[in-house]
């Protein structure tokens, strides 16, 4: 049979087929259009449990903080349901969550990995949206990560509950409507850090600084410089670093023949540990620059990290939203129940995704809804206490935390694994609070989908 | 029919019904049982499908007919995605102009990249595209010119702010959603059967419109004189040279044609969800649309589709399974038996799945050859020839 034969014996005339085509699309996009919006929010929970998603890294660089962001997410959970000793819930200054779920909805969660890359988190996000209706989302270890994910919890119309990001981009340039930090930001790093470094290093002293290449290094490296400028130091040079990077050597080379004093890391996670390492390999510490002793400063410190870089963390200076060993009520309750839970005490990634957790269920309950514009009201303006980090305030014009800083330092004696840093200042909140507007960005208004 | 023989057009409708009823046919387990787990027709992941098919089909043009094996077409895919997103920001949030010129910029990108690479062939063409490829990453995550472009690691994202000037200002407070004249790409149309749940989504039809073009394309250059010389550039290059044909044209344009197929599927990523992140053109990138090609078949038409939807569903439903939902799967067996299960299971689904992606890849390579298609058709071939000898 010839192919001539073959196509004139099909029952379909290019007419025929284009009819068809048309009747089709029409018949598809008739539908389409309505686009039946019958929930009143999106994701609106109907049975009788509601899902959350942690989107957090399992992979990558900041994989450490993401496990540890897990586990607390988990706990925040089995609390919320009434399981456990009920950690902060105790303590919490607000009483409206019961332990009994989410008004009364059992709490259900997915996991997802957001591998440090905004792509992935993107997309693991939004499948946690569309296919298991998850209607908060929360976690993140990185800025790049929390600003991709707000941006997406804006645009489908559900409540984004950034986990560690200390971008100032999170809540300044970038802030959203449906977006919500507990976390402290570079500007109070640098604003509490700088006073404690000029009177431990001096004011003249020359820094260098290593700068992870994303948001949140930019605008670290910002706002230390410009605070520690503004009290006298100098700046020899800025280098951006790749996320990516795992030997550092070759940046670490040349610091010392720049004519800097001090060695500034904005870097987080796995990237500290190895430029830390490196630097201290590399003899930075015993050196001797300008006739001053060579030192080396980590603006945001977390006692993993101290974990990861072992003895090359003693003496160093840092920030950190929260430390294990605070002896406030609600900092010891979550330790208590962490440690019961997992045999460790919990980070300070771990714990502010605990209390995003805890402030979202409580914003819940007082706001009588999950509706996302609902609970975003609840949040704005809320002052709280008991959750570790003393009073603190929601505030409504950029949706960041406020509340005081601690300023740490690497322990010289540590008495055992876990006892790695020690803190040097509890900055108060009046000398780290800055104006709303100085960041630029708008808010936009919230979107329920 | 539309210039296509009985046999291409049966293949092109089989895979326009594939594409009208996936909605359906991805979403066969009812939602309240445990195996909803598995189900893949949720809009985000469908549009995936759809467009790393046509990143894949058209990544088969060239390696398919002319076995030139690039590394380096993740560029183009980052290339097209970060063009699309400078649309939505400055031209308008309709997604039209976006896809159009997302696969422009690519062809001129490709063009340049192809016209230096095809200087070699071989492994030392592969390697030519690789660095490439790379370099542009590295440009667009780290070099500070070009970073203002792409936005470096923090990716490239539409704002509230944005120029916009054929659009009026936004009034809702919120950034307006990619739309194509108003219909809004994450609308969807939801139908619930029993306990089924169906999402048709205006994207993910955007998506499969475009796909069905690009697929009839592909299919038209495959059958074409074009076509056959690219596959004459494949068996022998050299004697083609001999008899006075200059294979270059043929194969720049094949590397052109389809390095704009990756422009445009990453123009409709973008089109999608409005964000471009620098690890689109990483070299990880470009090696994926490689397994796409050989996991589906190397050369046929339909391959790619099949591949890239099997990888994009390891990677995005193997992934999402954790450990405590194995344990709920498995909490019927005793205990002990349950937790061995799950240590066995767990190493090959969650951050794992890679691992069961290269098994999957292993077997296909030493025991299919020929990919998928290839394994079914030689099944096909098997099952009629018995039927024709007990005839």
């Amino acid at each position: 049979m010839s192919s001539e034969k073959k196509r004139s014996q099909l029952p379909l005339t290019r007419r025929s087929v284009l009819k068809a085509g048309a009747a089709g699309i029409a018949a598809g996009t008739a539908p389409m259009i309505i686009s039946t919006k019958a929930h009143a929010y999106l994701n609106e929970p109907k049975g009788s449990s509601v899902t959350l998603g942690f989107n957090v890294p399992q992979s990558g660089p900041y994989a450490d903080e993401g496990a540890d962001e897990l586990r607390a997410y988990e706990l925040a959970v089995e609390h919320l349901n009434g399981g456990g000793d009920g950690g902060m819930m105790g303590t919490f200054s607000s009483d409206a969550l019961q332990g009994n779920g989410i008004l009364g909805k059992k709490v259900e969660y997915v996991t997802g990995d957001t591998q440090t890359k905004p792509d992935a988190a993107r997309a693991s996000a939004r499948s946690m949206i569309e296919k298991d209706g998850a209607i908060m989302i929360t976690g993140g270890s990185s800025s790049g990560v929390a600003v991709a994910v707000q941006g997406l919890c804006q645009e489908a119309g559900v409540i984004f509950m950034a986990g560690l990001t200390h971008s100032n981009d999170t809540t300044g340039k970038d802030k959203k409507a449906n977006g919500f930090r507990h976390f402290f930001n570079s500007y109070m790093s640098g604003a509490a850090l700088a006073p404690i470094l000029a009177a431990n290093y001096g004011e003249d002293r020359v820094a260098y600084h290593l700068t992870a290449d994303y948001n949140w290094g930019y605008t670290t490296e910002e706002a230390v410089r410009t605070s520690t400028e503004a009290l006298g130091w100098k700046t020899a040079a800025a280098v951006k670093t790749p996320l990516a990077q795992t030997d550092f050597s070759s940046y670490i080379a040349p610091v010392q023949a720049s004519g800097a004093d001090v060695l500034i890391l904005n870097h987080y996670g796995a990237n500290m540990v190895n430029s830390l390492t490196s630097a201290v390999q590399f003899g930075l510490r015993n050196a001797q620059s300008n006739g001053k002793n060579f030192e080396i400063v980590v603006p945001l410190y977390s006692r993993l990290m101290a974990k990861g870089a072992g003895e090359n963390v003693k003496g160093i200076f840092g920030s950190t939203n929260w430390h294990w060993s605070l002896e406030d009520e609600g900092s010891k309750a979550f330790v208590k129940s962490f440690g019961t839970k997992y045999g460790f005490p919990p980070s300070q990634a771990a714990h502010t995704c605990y209390v995003q957790t805890l402030l979202y269920a409580d914003a819940c309950e007082r706001a009588g809804t999950h509706d996302p514009c609902g609970v975003g009201e609840a949040l704005e303006g809320f002052e709280f206490d008991g959750l570790g980090n003393g009073p603190t305030l929601y505030r409504a014009e950029d949706h960041q935390c406020f509340k005081d800083v601690l300023v740490v330092k690497g322990k010289e004696n540590p008495e055992n694994e876990f006892d790695l840093l020690e803190i040097v200042e509890v900055t108060p909140v009046s000398q780290v609070t800055y104006d709303a507007s100085i960041f630029g960005g708008e808010l936009g208004t919230c979107n329920a989908g | 029919m539309f210039g296509l023989s009985r046999g291409d057009l049966l293949l092109w409708l089989f895979v326009l019904l594939l594409v009208l009823a996936a909605p359906i046919l991805l979403n066969p387990f009812p939602e309240s049982s445990a195996l909803a787990q598995f189900n893949g027709g949720y809009p985000d992941l469908m549009q995936r499908f759809l467009i790393f098919g046509i990143f894949a089909i058209g990544f088969n043009i060239l390696f398919g007919l002319t076995g030139y094996l690039s590394f380096g077409h993740a560029a183009f895919l980052g290339a097209g995605s970060y063009a699309a997103v400078w649309m939505l920001k400055l031209l308008t949030i309709n997604v039209i102009p976006a896809i159009i010129v997302s696969t422009l910029v690519a062809g001129i990108l490709s063009l340049i990249i192809g016209y230096i690479s095809l200087r070699r062939s071989g492994i030392y063409f592969s390697i030519l595209t690789l660095a490439f490829a790379q370099m542009s990453f590295a440009a667009a995550a780290s070099v500070g010119f070009v970073t203002q472009f792409t936005g470096g690691e923090t990716g490239l994202q539409t704002a509230l702010n944005d120029p916009r000037i054929l659009d009026t200002a936004s009034t809702t407070g919120n950034i307006p959603a990619p739309s194509l004249f108003g219909l809004e790409m994450r609308d969807s149309f939801q139908w619930s059967v029993g306990d089924w749940l169906w999402t048709f989504n205006a994207g993910y039809y955007v998506c499969g419109f475009v796909m069905m073009v690009a697929f009839y394309i592909a299919i038209r250059i495959t059958r074409s004189p074009f076509g056959m010389m690219l596959k004459a550039v494949k068996s022998n290059n050299e004697r083609l040279s001999y008899t006075g044909i200059n294979p270059k044209p043929y194969t720049l344009a094949a590397f052109v044609i389809s390095g704009m197929y990756a422009g445009l599927a990453g123009g409709l990523m973008v089109a999608m969800d409005p964000l471009a992140g620098v690890e689109r053109m990483q070299w990880t990138a470009s090696g994926e649309v490689v397994l796409m090609t050989i996991l589906g078949g190397v050369g046929t038409l339909i391959g790619p589709i099949f591949g890239a939807g099997l990888i994009k569903y390891f990677e995005n439903i193997f992934s999402k399974i954790n450990e405590s939902l194995l344990h709920q799967w498995f909490a019927f067996l005793p205990d002990g038996v349950e937790d061995f299960f799950v240590a066995v299971i767990y190493p090959f689904v969650g951050k794992g799945w890679h691992l069961t992606l290269g098994l999957s890849f292993m077997l296909v390579v030493i025991f299919l050859p020929g990919g998928m298609v290839g394994g079914l058709t030689s099944l096909y071939r098997r099952i009629f020839k018995k039927s024709k000898q007990a005839n």
